[in-house]
């Protein structure tokens, strides 16, 4: 029982220290500043941004695709690995589930950030066309933050009754929400029972709706007739992709929390080991598809094709696409497979250099290929030949990552970010085990 | 907005009153409705009715006539009967630009999104370069139409793609899916976006800020039986336009049977490979009228 108490103490939420409430309020500015950025450009209109007829996406778009596949770390960590049983998973999946509810989130706000008429989209709904990939999106994005939602909720009922009686002298209003939220959880058999078999379900359906929502993103782009998009690798391509943006992203924050909030105890360096060693496979399997997609078609490459993949390799995208292919694949792999890199340290810059490559990633993706379109670019001013985000693009932007990051800090300030229940549940059975051995 | 709609369909109705079904003056009812509107306006002019009528109409009303604008929704009908098309002889450009600036001038552009552009072609290092007007190919297997959420952007029974910019969301999914790179999109507040004139996608005016624009064949040319504005403006007759039902297409000085004209030159579609099936022809660059000339900047605009 005194046990117990440690661990609630441990993991029970926490006020922000000073450390704490400079982040978020430095969230909060880059926020502030996205959101003036944005009201002009709904005064002035995309004319504010640097995309124009030929460069017609930019990083809105990059962001976006960013978003969706950060937000597929909730399939994969935490209903595969729980689907196969994998017992690792158990103080990593909370932060999991709160990346993947977050970036989905921000990428169904993204997405509008995009619209240049934004007053206009209820016409998705009255006007919907099913066979338009944005249509599938609409259908999609909803239904993965409903799911998203859903699998962080149930996990936490234990947590949030747990709480409740944990608050109740120290702060009424906390505790007062957290029974509130907890819907009367008491742990009776029946409820348990309920709770187990709906994790079940939610885990089994998020996995065919994330490939789905990664794969419908990839088929925004190779439903055009583009050089660098119009290619059947692009599922596949993305699903690996997403794989590895949303394991850099746990890395990065499960090495936060777990020094902010010292635990150490509870993430062991086991725990960072598998997971680390999950990242290599993703980024191994990642390798494997960008191999398919910029090395094998140099064989057949008609002239269009070969204009953009010298226009990466070596031409005025090389620097962002070696950037991304090195310090966002290769580097992190040569880190993490040796034991000595899936130490804390080492492990949080190469889940770090993850997420920054695969931000570039995403942009090498959709810029170089619209600037070499079949026609030539004539009859424009010169400026609309090439690509680079305006000031306002910046700072919405920047305000979309630092909104899923306040949204991230605020999830894990008010939410055990290791599951209580379960640990004790864990604990529990591992000390019996211990107790039987002769 | 609410003034806008109003005013279409003023015109709609007159427009019904004086053209639809034959009834026109021969129906009193329609007559009775014309003289009510008397007090309207001041100027009338006395107009000849197709059955020996003589009836007063107002100044106005003969203007909306003029302007005559289809709704958005009738625009996605088309033109009943026809099959518009478009053949471009490539031998006889010489980047005059004239069809550009008719264009623009009918369209109310800016010059930095004309919906005709005049691109310098070469197909080889061997090959000579030569100038390839390009504007909308009104594709029959239309990438931009799949795309559309909305169905902003549409295929009708003459052949015609238009957009909608009414219902426009300025995704820009249909620019990245076009080939052709054929459309432009209204970043910032177009300079006319003039609450005066009535929207039609059949005129593409005004344009909307946040919405995407394109060539449209000029529909509302074509329901007064003239040709579109950058064949009549072309100074060396370059794009025959018609119909490919009749057989027959015009550079407005010179009718020939379309399919004779394809055969005997050897027309040929931009990119067949990619199926998706311009009704813009084009005739090869032989037979030139004039060498070609290399203007160092092919830009205009600011």
């Amino acid at each position: 029982m005194t046990n117990n108490h440690d661990l609630l103490k441990d993991l029970a939420p926490r006020k922000f220290g000073l450390r704490g409430k400079l982040w978020s309020g430095l969230l909060i500015l880059v926020t502030a500043a996205g959101v003036i950025a944005y009201i002009d450009q709904l005064i002035q209109g995309q004319v504010v941004t640097n995309m124009r007829d030929y460069a017609l996406w930019g990083i809105y778009i990059s962001n976006f695709v960013f978003f969706v596949a950060t937000s597929f770390v909730g399939s994969v960590t935490v209903a595969v690995l729980r689907l196969t049983r994998n017992k690792w998973r158990t103080p990593l999946v909370r932060i999991a589930e709160i990346i993947s509810l977050a970036s989905i989130i921000m990428a169904g706000i993204t997405i509008i950030l995009d619209m240049a008429r934004p007053d206009r989209l209820l016409n998705l709904f009255t006007h919907a066309r099913l066979q338009s990939p944005i249509t599938w999106d609409v259908i999609i994005i909803p239904t993965y933050i409903a799911l998203s939602f859903l699998l962080l909720y149930f996990p936490l009922l234990p947590d949030l009754a747990l709480l409740k009686k944990y608050f109740n002298t120290k702060n009424s209003f906390l505790s007062k929400w957290y029974g509130r939220l907890s819907l009367n959880w008491t742990g009776s058999k029946m409820q348990k029972a309920l709770q187990e078999k709906s994790i079940r379900i939610i885990a089994i359906l998020i996995i065919p709706v994330g490939i789905l929502l990664q794969t419908i993103d990839a088929w925004l782009f190779s439903t055009t007739y583009r050089i660098g998009w119009d290619s059947t690798n692009m599922g596949a391509y993305f699903i690996s992709g997403a794989f590895v943006a949303g394991l850099g992203a746990l890395i990065t924050v499960v090495c936060i929390v777990r020094k902010v909030r010292k635990l150490e105890k509870y993430i062991t360096l086991y725990h960072l080991d598998k997971l680390g060693k999950f990242l290599v496979l993703a980024c191994l399997t990642y390798l494997y598809f960008n191999i398919n997609e910029y090395l094998i078609p140099i064989f057949t490459a008609t002239v269009e094709e070969e204009t953009h993949l010298n226009e990466l390799v070596y031409g005025e995208y090389s620097f962002l696409f070696w950037f991304s292919q090195l310090v966002g694949l290769i580097l992190p792999i040569f880190i993490l497979i040796f034991k000595a890199g899936r130490k804390p340290g080492p492990m949080f810059i190469a889940g770090f250099m993850v997420v920054i490559g695969s931000w570039w990633k995403r942009y090498i993706i959709v810029t170089p290929t619209l600037l070499h379109p079949f026609l030539p670019i004539e009859g424009v001013p010169e400026s609309w030949q090439t690509y680079f985000p305006s000031l306002h693009e910046w700072l919405i932007t920047g305000a979309t990552l630092a909104m899923a990051l306040l949204i991230i800090t605020f999830l894990i300030r008010y939410l055990p970010a290791v599951p209580i229940q379960r640990t004790a549940e864990e604990m529990e059975l591992y000390r019996t085990e211990k107790e039987l051995e002769p | 907005m609410e003034n806008k709609t109003s005013k279409t369909d003023s015109r709609r109705d007159f427009l019904r009153k004086l053209t639809s079904g034959g009834a026109v003056a021969a129906s009193g009812m329609a007559l009775y409705s014309l003289t009510s509107c008397k007090n309207k306006s001041e100027d009338k002019a006395t107009l000849l009715t197709t059955d020996g009528k003589l009836v007063q109409v107002s100044d106005s009303e003969i203007q909306a006539l003029e302007e005559r604008s289809v709704s958005p929704a009738e625009a996605r009908q088309g033109i009943p009967g026809k099959k518009f098309v478009m053949v471009v002889d490539l031998g006889k450009c010489k980047n005059a630009k004239k069809c550009i600036e008719a264009c623009d001038k009918h369209h109310n552009l800016t010059p930095d999104r004309p919906y005709i552009k005049v691109l310098k072609m070469q197909d080889n290092e061997k090959s000579s370069p030569y100038w390839m007007p390009k504007k909308c190919f009104q594709c029959d297997n239309p990438p931009c139409v799949k795309v559309c959420p909305v169905g902003a952007t549409y295929k009708r029974t003459d052949g015609i793609v238009l957009i909608d910019n009414e219902r426009c969301i300025g995704c820009r999914f249909c620019m990245a899916a076009c080939p052709y790179s054929a459309r432009v999109f209204n970043w910032g507040t177009p300079p006319d976006e003039d609450a005066d004139i009535t929207y039609s996608p059949e005129t593409s005016v005004p344009s909307e800020v946040g919405t995407v624009g394109k060539c449209d064949f000029c529909p509302d040319m074509l329901r007064m039986n003239k040709l579109p504005h950058c064949v009549t403006s072309c100074p060396n007759g370059v794009i025959y336009f018609g119909d490919e039902i009749d057989d027959t297409v015009s550079n407005g000085e010179q009718t020939v049977r379309l399919s004779s004209l394809l055969k005997d030159k050897a027309g040929y579609r931009y990119m067949e490979e990619l199926g998706t099936e311009p009704r813009v022809y084009y005739l090869p660059p032989v037979d030139r009228l004039f060498p070609f000339e290399n203007d160092s900047d092919n830009f205009e605009g600011t």
